[in-house]
């Protein structure tokens, strides 16, 4: 083949791959992961965080808002806690609480933010103090059973 | 007793010339690279072995690709259907295809479809004594004719893998939304929300570059060592194509192994 047809083909091979790179980024893959966007970190402490993990998705109102950065353990007070990176376009009340809820009955878990009344919002560096645990099935299903072996034995 | 010898020693002697082919096998791959200036002196020559290696296996990569997708996407939903989350399969379309089957199908085709003809060149130019003619003429092979041919197919092959997972997710799209029905929102906007740019999309590409890496290092070498006759160059490609099958499956399960387990 012709020199210059050769070229004209590479140079359309190498452009049609890294359009599918671009296609696999751009439009499979979630763009947000490579542009940082700007965000504040708030911390918050949690008796049982279940099956919480990093990048778990963090909403409110069922938007997301947010990414788990970390899940650590607190040798102070004996807690899990969990470091989340919430976007600078979104605020909320420093008086709201968060909590770990599970998408569908066996879905992943994420971190739900519930806004409160507060007029000063949430800063970089705080701590939101009003938590509620995972909810663990296994604990559920303990009280249940717990529950119906009193009832049994009151009758 | 002497059953016993026989049997040892020729395990032995199949254990040092494994070790034996392998060093030699380091020792030309590192010549090759080492004399692989040539490929930026002469862009045409590299050109040339790209057009080669990856143009003309554009077609069975896109074919393939596109077949791939179809059939996951068929599959995906018949499954998913059960359990009436039928929006998930671009999902997992796309990252069985991102993370598994983009780089290992299209490594397998591309040995298959490169890696082959590139031993069988090398090792015919070998039996009709070319190469010896250009040392002769003080043309370094290495450096004129392998490095080329591997680097050609070294950044062919991430190319021919992301359009492979590509068609595939373009054929997922085609099955499962235009011909079944699945909505189109749910479809790729369930997937943009679990693949992840590094943890998916890199790591695939990483393993594509590690397999092109692999396979093309297999194909020269096997060429360049090939028994300069005609049984010797079809001995040699059937090992490029079996060797390099084995080599990108076992370093798949490594580099998933690395990649795929742990933190996530």
């Amino acid at each position: 083949m012709e020199r210059s047809n050769v070229d004209l083909w590479v140079g359309v091979f190498v452009a049609v791959g890294i359009g599918a790179l671009l296609f696999l980024a751009l439009k499979a893959g979630n763009v947000d992961s490579i542009i940082k966007s700007e965000g504040y970190k708030v911390s918050a402490e949690f008796d049982n965080i279940g099956g919480l993990k990093p990048k778990a998705p963090v909403k409110s109102a069922g938007v997301i808002v947010g990414r788990v950065e970390s899940v650590t353990f607190s040798n102070q007070s004996l807690r899990a806690v969990v470091r989340l990176n919430l976007d600078k376009q979104f605020q909320f009340p420093a008086d709201s609480s968060v909590s770990i809820l599970t998408s569908g009955l066996l879905g992943d878990q994420f971190v739900g933010i519930d806004p409160g009344g507060a007029l000063e919002n949430l800063e970089d560096g705080d701590r939101v103090r009003i938590t509620q645990s995972a909810i663990v099935l296994e604990k559920v299903i303990g009280q249940f059973l717990y529950g119906k072996m009193s009832e049994k034995n009151a009758d | 007793m002497t059953f016993f010898r026989q049997i040892l020693s020729s395990l032995g002697r199949a254990t040092i010339n494994s070790i034996w082919r392998l060093g030699e096998a380091s020792v030309f791959m590192a010549r090759v690279v080492s004399r692989s200036s040539i490929v930026l002196r002469r862009p045409g020559l590299l050109v040339a072995e790209i057009h080669f290696a990856g143009v003309l296996s554009l077609v069975i990569i896109i074919v393939s690709g596109l077949f791939v997708g179809l059939v996951l996407g068929l599959q995906g939903y018949e499954t998913l259907k059960r359990y009436g989350s039928t929006g998930a399969v671009g999902t997992l379309v796309a990252l069985s295809l991102v993370r598994e089957l983009g780089p290992v199908v299209a490594a397998l085709l591309f040995a298959s479809r490169a890696g082959s003809a590139i031993t069988a060149e090398i090792g015919i130019m070998k039996t009709t004594e070319q190469l010896s003619a250009m040392e002769m003429m003080a043309v370094d092979p290495h450096a004129r004719v392998v490095a080329p041919m591997f680097w050609g197919g070294f950044i062919s092959m991430p190319l021919l893998a992301a359009i492979f997972s590509a068609m595939g997710i373009l054929g997922g799209y085609l099955i499962t939304v235009v011909v079944i029905g699945v909505d189109s929102g749910a479809f790729w906007s369930q997937m943009q929300s679990s693949v992840d740019f590094h943890h998916d999309i890199l790591n695939g590409v990483i393993k594509s570059v590690v397999f092109g890496a692999a396979v093309s290092a297999i194909a020269v070498y096997e060429g360049y060592a090939s028994v300069p006759t005609a049984e010797g160059v079809s001995r040699a490609v059937t090992r490029t194509v079996v060797t390099s099958a084995l080599a990108v499956l076992a370093l798949d399960f490594v580099l998933t192994a690395f990649m795929f387990t742990g933190a996530h």
